[in-house]
């Protein structure tokens, strides 16, 4: 790790809280420095409200627990970014949707209130493809994010991701030391990826879904996005942990991520599904599989052939499933009882029907359509049930898998950052983004993206560690030799304050 | 398996968003093109395979019957769009 | 019991019901959230953002309804899944905040059951029980507020409800209302739902259908919402009739939703469901599957109370009582223990019929519920005991009984206070008889020509000249030395 940078935006998370903690740095300080870079960095629209007030408020607060001598831990503190699908008490709350216009919520997320009572200062909300439903932040009712990264020799925008693409565009523009992403088929690895940040989707059930505006509930896992490795097991450490408003979420004890660090994979398996060489990969993304293999195995790590034999319909499988459940959670959007309302006539049905089409984008109503399409009459069995038949296949194909390797070796994304509008007329080339996310997504399992390289135009790949349910510390652990490794230094074009 | 016009104006009226004409007709091309894909599914064969109902290998933990929430018609009401007397405001609903 | 049978113009109809019950479970706080389900409180005063369908909250299953819930099945004799899953049913209304209704659908809580029917002519009916499944309630709409407007108050939505599904083994008004009494009153005892039909808590939907004895069953028509044993009497026979009539005219049955009119005693078509519902149900992704261990179901039925068939039978077996009487007294719980209140140590047949008699008939006069009544068990014991020891008569108690539902007093004041002892001297009412017989030489050669209802002019005289207090018994034995 480079020496400590001068700039307290600079610093990775787990430098600015050791900065706090030996007092080179207050929490207002460090603060005041990051709520100038939202607002220098305001051009990338990363974020959709800002909260300078509170952050000053809860940064003075952190200074004043550190200086009685109680402080919180790593967070206390630390100003962080928060992806507008977790619902935050009295801070309008948007998912991205003109539908949600207005709305701010009377109580707070499970996740963020864990991170606030760990002391974590917070900068504001960020923007997301609307409902969490897009691989390139286009969908946002306020505005597509840019990427902070740029083609070389080519200003024109770039797409930072989706649907996380406002955590991962502040994140890697240094406009926040780390945000909570979510990811349902990829939101948090794929945006990761393109931004040259890490991302790590959590085991389904590790974190809360409690407050998180819901796109596809047996999908959706809310997970840590920063600069390092070592940033999102503190940020993890923070969010996880058993809540007794949500039923899904699985009471097991939360590790000290951190400690689970140790740079030793010595005798670690590591599988290579042979199903992920997918026809027309780019070169460079097969090279840098290749190098991500070798810098396990130079550290002791032993490489695994391995199958996932039912990987090519994994992809099909969650366009039925997250839709088809979107399409009920969705419903809710109503105009009666929160944000927006159009009255077209005078019946409720033409309200509801008046409110939910000038509110839901037309990728929220592509997937709604379909998904109210295969639940339908006639349809279930050959759409939805057939595609819950795959997901079980597809867990166990993960299940054998982890008979032979400890933890998968894959790309997170087929492609780098691509341009603004490039795929916005193509559906399904964007759905093909999450080819190798969605497979982990449908099991459950933990996987975490690692900046690895550069493309041949300077864009950042990552690589993707897939692990066993609930095994978070190795995924970490073998993401942090990666990280060692790959000394993934190159930086976007634009760096807030710079 | 490709959808006609009729049936994404009968799926548009379920889910409850006005559609128009032009936009039934793009979105028929798009829903049958996703269908079509989605498709490939057939392919496999998953006889006798359980659907998954939960990735999650635990089951539900029961919550104790008590009153810990309501009270709150403030918060509940703070964001509709109408309000009366307490109650939300809707347009009149037919019968 | 004879059959029941519609008269068409083309010969007898026979009738086929099954009934949908939706029945509030009894629990403090609802079936997914944590707002109390108490009933008439200002209005979204008991929501949580829950039941409100706000975005990102989520439903937590209420352990105690899940138990109500089994209880109730174990009432019904029916089978306990010990595997069940809860969807959604899709649907847009504007007091189902969530734009989906938590049910279950293919995996029911509870399985297959009996419900038996207590027929008035004393015959019992089993009634099959399809299933028993859990699900939440809606808000209330109100239309009547502003004009062009629907108010909306979520008080009541996510409140747990027990449907209980009925087989179409129902074949007659009588017996639809008798299975509702039934249900209510074992619901009742189990204390899980409290079966009030006017406030809504219980409610039923009836599928009616027509066929000509032995035929195939009919296209049923569902009738939403009948919320009065009365009216799903009425409203049976009401759609009964309207299809058979149909049906004679040559036409079809159309399988839809009805509303039964009580004003009118007709049904009609329910407006605006030109497009078929489809409800898209799908396993609910919030809620893992609900697994009932053995443990529990055997720890909820070991404190299952008495259930009315049982009680039944234990009061024909242990008191001696019709089935009618029986049947009667079990319906409800409250009923039977003062029925065997006052039984105890007495004659549990003289108790019956006082209770069920006099006791009933000043309730429904009065009009109040067993917990009201002027008498208790204890006062009503007391006069019991005064007729078995013969201090006073029969025909007297009655005019005491009603005396005591009046003041209040007890039994043994009115009769000190009123001198209504009965009169046991023998030799005092052989006076009485010798004056009677003197004064009507015509009626005494009436008795001794073989008339021997004129014996009972004379009981009546006796009566009259001691105010009803002479011993019936004695006056009897006198009677028939003195006229022969």
């Amino acid at each position: 790790m480079a020496d400590t940078p001068s700039r307290p935006t600079e610093m990775t998370l787990a430098q600015a809280r050791d900065a706090l903690a030996n007092g080179e740095l207050s929490s207002k300080e460090l603060t005041q420095a990051h709520v100038q870079a939202v607002e220098s960095a305001r051009q990338l629209k990363a974020y959709i409200t800002e909260t300078p007030e509170r952050a000053s408020t809860m940064a003075e607060a952190a200074d004043a627990r550190r200086q009685k001598g109680e402080s919180r831990g790593p967070l206390d503190g630390v100003p962080i970014a928060i992806k507008d699908l977790f619902c935050t008490k009295d801070v309008l709350t948007t998912a991205g949707s003109h539908v949600l216009d207005g709305f701010t919520p009377p109580y707070e997320s499970t996740v963020t209130s864990k991170l606030w009572d760990a002391g974590a200062v917070m900068l504001g909300k960020t923007n997301l493809d609307e409902f969490a439903m897009g691989s390139s932040n286009e969908t946002s009712y306020y505005g597509a994010a840019e990427n902070p990264w740029r083609r070389q020799g080519d200003n024109r925008p770039l797409v930072p991701g989706g649907s996380s693409g406002g955590s991962a565009s502040a994140v890697a523009a240094r406009a926040a030391l780390g945000a909570t992403g979510t990811d349902t088929g990829g939101s948090i690895r794929q945006p990761a990826a393109l931004t040259g940040i890490t991302g790590l989707k959590p085991t389904y059930g590790r974190c809360s879904r409690f407050g998180i505006v819901a796109f596809a509930s047996s999908l959706d896992q809310a997970g840590p996005m920063a600069r390092t490795v070592r940033d999102c097991a503190i940020l993890l450490g923070g969010m996880a942990g058993f809540d007794d408003n949500d039923g899904t979420s699985v009471d097991t004890p939360v590790p000290d991520y951190e400690a689970a660090l140790t740079g030793d994979i010595r005798g670690l398996k590591v599988g290579i599904p042979k199903e992920y060489r997918v026809d027309g990969m780019p070169r460079e993304i097969e090279e840098l599989w290749q190098q991500g293999l070798d810098w396990l195995k130079d550290a002791g790590a032993e490489p695994v052939e391995i199958s996932l034999p039912r990987t090519h319909y994994a992809l099909p499988a969650y366009y039925i499933i997250a839709p088809a459940e979107a399409s009920s959670n969705l419903a809710r959007y109503d105009g009666v009882r929160f944000g927006l309302r159009e009255t077209a006539g005078s019946s409720l049905d033409e309200m509801y029907e008046a409110t939910r089409a000038a509110g839901f984008g037309d990728e929220v109503k592509r997937r709604v359509l379909i998904g109210t399409y295969v639940l339908s009459a006639g349809y279930y069995d050959a759409y939805y049930n057939k595609a819950r038949k795959v997901r079980t296949l597809i867990a166990q194909d993960f299940a054998e898998a982890y008979k032979q390797c400890d933890v998968i070796l894959a790309p997170t994304s087929p492609n780098a950052a691509f341009g603004v509008g490039e795929l916005a007329d193509d559906p399904i080339a964007m759905y093909l983004n999450d080819v190798f996310t969605v497979p982990a997504s449908l099991a459950g399992l933990p996987a975490l993206s690692v900046p690895a390289g550069l493309d041949a135009s300077g864009l950042p790949l990552g690589l993707q560690l897939i692990g066993r349910a609930f095994d978070e510390e190795t995924v970490l652990r073998a993401g942090e030799v990666m990280e060692k490794a790959a000394n993934f230094t190159a930086e976007p074009a634009f760096v807030a304050g710079r | 398996m490709a959808v006609d016009k009729d049936t994404v104006a009968g799926i548009a009226k379920l889910a409850r968003i006005k559609v128009d004409d032009a936009e039934q007709e793009a979105l028929t091309k798009e829903l049958s093109n996703i269908l079509g894909w989605i498709d490939e599914l057939g392919e496999l064969d998953t006889e006798g395979v359980q659907p998954m109902t939960s990735v999650v290998e635990v089951q539900h933990s029961l919550r104790k019957d008590v009153i810990k929430d309501g009270d709150r018609q403030d918060d509940i009401l703070k964001n509709a769009p109408e309000s009366k007397q307490g109650y939300f405001v809707v347009p009149r609903v037919v019968e | 019991m004879a059959d029941y049978r519609l008269q068409g113009d083309t010969g007898e109809w026979e009738v086929v019901c099954g009934l949908e019950i939706h029945a509030q479970i009894i629990s403090d706080s609802k079936l997914f959230s944590a707002a109390a389900t108490e009933f008439g409180a200002e209005p979204n005063s008991q929501v949580s953002p829950v039941d409100a369908g706000m975005p990102g909250m989520l439903p937590r299953v209420n352990q105690f309804c899940v138990e109500q819930a089994v209880k109730t099945g174990l009432g019904l004799r029916a089978e306990i899944n010990r595997w069940s899953a809860f969807e959604r049913k899709n649907y847009f209304y504007a007091d189902l905040p969530q734009g989906y209704q938590i049910s279950q659908y293919l995996h029911p809580l509870v399985g297959e059951g009996t419900v038996y029917l207590d027929m008035p002519d004393g015959s019992v009916v089993p009634v099959g029980i399809e299933r028993l499944h859990m699900e939440q309630d809606a808000g209330k709409s109100l239309h009547d507020q502003e004009p062009g407007k629907t108010y909306i108050d979520l008080n009541r939505s996510g409140v747990g409800l027990m449907e209980i599904v009925s087989k179409p083994d129902i074949t007659s008004p009588e017996q639809a209302g008798a299975y509702v009494n039934k249900l209510r009153s074992i619901l009742r005892y189990l204390g899980t739902c409290d079966g009030n039909m006017a406030e809504g808590s219980m409610r039923c939907d009836i599928n009616v259908s027509v066929r000509k004895p032995g035929g195939d069953l009919g296209t049923r028509c569902e009738l939403k919402n009948v919320n009065s044993v009365r009216f799903i009497m009425q409203a049976i026979e009401a759609e009964a009739t309207r299809q058979i009539e149909i049906l004679e005219d040559g036409g079809e049955i159309e399988q839809q939703t009805r509303l039964y009119d009580p004003d009118k005693r007709e049904t009609r078509a329910l407006r605006g469901k030109e497009h078929a519902h489809d409800y898209r149900y799908f396993p609910d992704p919030d809620i893992l599957p609900l697994i009932v261990e053995n443990d529990w179901v055997e720890r909820i039925k070991a404190s299952m109370p008495e259930l009315p068939d049982e009680k039944k039978q234990r009061f024909i077996d242990e008191y001696g009582l019709s089935a009618y009487d029986a049947g009667v007294l079990v319906a409800e719980q409250a009923y039977a223990d003062f029925f065997e209140t006052l039984a105890k140590g007495r004659d549990p047949k003289l108790a019956a019929n006082w209770f069920t008699g006099d006791f009933f008939g000043a309730l429904n006069k009065a009009g109040v519920e067993l917990d009201a009544a002027p008498v208790d068990s204890a006062k009503l014991g007391e006069l019991l005991d005064l007729i078995a020891d013969e201090t006073i008569s029969g025909r007297i108690a009655k005019d005491v009984f009603e005396e005591m539902w009046e003041t209040g007093k007890p039994a043994g004041q009115i009769v000190e206070d009123k001198g209504l002892k009965q009169i046991t001297d023998t030799s005092e009412l052989e006076g009485i008889v010798d004056k009677i017989v003197a004064d009507n030489p015509d009626q005494v050669a009436q008795v001794q020509d073989g008339n021997q209802k004129v014996k009972g002019w004379f009981v009546g005289q006796v009566m009259k000249a001691t105010g009803g207090k002479a011993n019936p018994k004695l006056v009897n034995e006198i009677l028939a030395k003195k006229l022969g």
